[in-house]
């Protein structure tokens, strides 16, 4: 694969993590990339474990196997981090984002075999209070793309908001809540990764 | 002008049932091509086209309802999976003895037990002698692809036979991936209108089909049936070309993929071809002369172009994605090796299992293959003919 990002993300089945690796994909397609965006069935029900991927390249991707050395992790679900190994193959010069309140000095504790970066987004805070319920995908969707540059902000929230144009066009009340998560948890991560440059640079 | 879009497997089939808009649709809902008739029926809903959907109780029911549809002269077709296309076994017949051209869009799934939804071979395999042409996709893209060949294949005039277009279930149906689709009425202009020239529905010509026959005439209707699956083939290649000149892209009854001056060759059909061509690419970055023959139609079986595109190898690995409980390897290792010793081609073979109820098969495990074959060249081994891989240690 040429130029070519693996995201692997963990969440329980009802988080939507299927939903934002299928949204990325979507929308990196629209910037003209070749894209993969695949779930991993297993016995499907709400709280599962679910795992899903994705492959984002340049050249024409033809691998159809799960990710096992992914680029980047997301985890949808806190609560994972203690039943699933969910940095295993993860590349030392990649990064896990976590859902969690915690810092990432706390959850650093908790991956102590992992030595690469962390962020963590409270994507739960984010969702209820832009619109009032806990669907945390989409604050994730927006820290991945942050944390993996596979596009600029801008380009991600006009694309996002068409596609939110599309898919809530019989109820754009919610519009505005979606486009908000995204921009809050985008400059989250972005501004701890401005801290990160800040300290190496230092 | 192609349309680049991206979309699941089940989507792109979809989406070709739509440019086609078939007649009749009969079909039974099961994990994982449920939704192909879900999202057809919302074509229908919305008025896009004039398929008559007939929702039925089970999947014998569906093909049953497929064949009295087809025989009364309307194009038709189903969707299926696993333990639905088990259900539809004696139907599978009667539609292929009848000469019927139904297409069937399978999403391949593993048949029970234990109990799985994930994919493998087993559904079709079970099916491969019911006199159905069987063609596989490697993704999205062929089996969108595939689907609109499928119709000028079963309905040309040497052939009338159904066609099962299969694609791995989760794997292509389930994954979005980039796409290119062509616009309606090329779509349409190519699969053209169909005109039977015999169906029940004519008071100009009456006939009745499926009747009984009596042994001193059973045995040619046999022979005939037989005649028209090896007509298919020709027929699939000359689909093929035309199909090149509105899509550009090129199908044979198999891809050979880097095996010109290959010592060693892995067969394999699916999802996992890409996997393997990818292996191919950076064991070939190293020297090593590795090649992937993908095979696409494996009914009907194009056993002396197998036997002739693996000749200059010095062994092969045939890959099946199905058990065959025969004791000696799978429905591929035994057909490929039939074909190979027919047509006097004396090369070593191991044929491999992979890939059961949804095992992941992955770019390693393709390098290891084939690090096993050149440790039986370069080292003298005796190949064992007949392996797992990818099992838990």
């Amino acid at each position: 694969m040429n130029n070519g990002i693996e995201i692997r993300w963990h969440g329980r089945g009802g988080q939507g993590a299927k939903t934002a690796a299928l949204l990325l994909a979507d929308v990196a397609f629209k910037t003209g990339r070749s894209v993969q965006g695949f779930p991993e069935y297993g016995p499907e029900r709400m709280g599962a474990p679910i795992t899903a991927y994705n492959r984002i390249s340049d050249g024409k991707i033809r691998v159809h196997s799960n990710i096992y050395t992914p680029d980047y992790v997301v985890v949808v679900d806190e609560t994972l981090l203690s039943s699933v190994d969910v940095t295993a193959g993860l590349k030392r010069n990649g990064a896990i984002i976590i859902n969690t309140p915690k810092s990432r000095e706390e959850i650093a504790e908790k991956l102590k075999e992992y030595s690469g970066r962390i962020y963590t987004v409270d994507a739960r805070k984010i969702s209820e209070e832009t619109l009032g319920k806990n669907f945390p995908n989409s604050p994730m969707l927006a820290a991945i793309v942050a944390v993996s540059g596979v596009m600029d902000r801008k380009t991600f929230i006009s694309e996002m908001k068409a596609s939110y144009q599309h898919k809530f066009a019989k109820k754009p009340e919610v519009i505005d809540g979606n486009m908000k998560a995204l921009e809050m948890a985008y400059d989250i991560v972005w501004s701890a990764m401005e801290d990160d440059k800040m300290s190496l640079s230092a | 002008m192609a349309i680049k879009e991206r979309m699941s497997g089940n989507e792109a089939v979809s989406y070709a049932i739509r440019q086609i808009n078939p007649d009749v649709m009969p079909a039974f809902p099961i994990t994982p091509s449920t939704e192909i008739p879900q999202m057809v029926s919302t074509y229908i809903a919305n008025g896009e086209i004039e398929t008559e959907f007939i929702p039925v109780e089970s999947e014998h029911s569906s093909m049953s309802a497929a064949i009295g549809a087809e025989a009364a002269g309307a194009r038709s077709l189903t969707a299926t999976s696993s333990a639905g296309l088990a259900l539809m076994w004696e139907e599978l017949l009667l539609a292929a003895s009848n000469r019927l051209p139904i297409v069937l869009a399978l999403v391949n799934r593993t048949l029970s037990g234990p109990i799985n939804i994930n994919c493998d071979h087993s559904d079709s395999m079970g099916a491969r002698d019911t006199g159905w042409i069987q063609i596989y996709a490697e993704n999205n893209q062929e089996a969108y692809d595939n689907f609109i060949q499928a119709y000028p294949i079963a309905e040309h005039t040497s052939v009338h036979l159904p066609v099962m277009i299969c694609q791995d279930g989760f794997i292509t149906s389930h994954a979005v991936e980039n796409i290119e689709l062509m616009e309606d009425s090329l779509v349409k202009k190519f699969v053209g209108i169909y005109n039977p020239e015999e169906f029940l529905l004519n008071p100009d010509k009456p006939i009745s089909v499926g009747p009984y026959s009596i042994s001193n005439y059973a045995m040619e209707a046999k022979k005939n049936q037989e005649i028209a699956l090896e007509n298919s083939k020709a027929v699939i290649l000359e689909v093929a070309k035309k199909f090149k000149k509105i899509s550009g892209r090129e199908y044979g009854l198999f891809e050979e993929y880097r095996t010109k001056d290959a010592d060693y060759i892995m067969l394999i059909m699916g999802s996992a071809a890409g996997t393997a061509k990818q292996a191919v690419d950076e064991m070939r970055a190293r020297g090593k002369k590795v090649g992937v023959l993908k095979l696409r139609v494996f009914r009907p079986f194009p056993a002396e172009e197998i036997a002739n595109a693996l000749k200059g190898c010095k062994v092969v690995a045939i890959m099946d994605r199905c058990e065959s409980y025969n004791g000696n390897g799978g429905p591929l290792g035994s057909e490929v090796t039939s074909a190979l010793f027919c047509n006097k081609i004396m090369i070593d073979t191991v044929n491999y299992i992979y890939g059961l109820a949804g095992r992941d098969f992955t770019v390693d495990e393709t390098k290891t293959v084939f690090g096993e074959l050149e440790d039986m060249v370069v080292n003298g081994r005796v190949p064992e003919q007949y392996k797992y891989i990818g099992l838990r240690k």
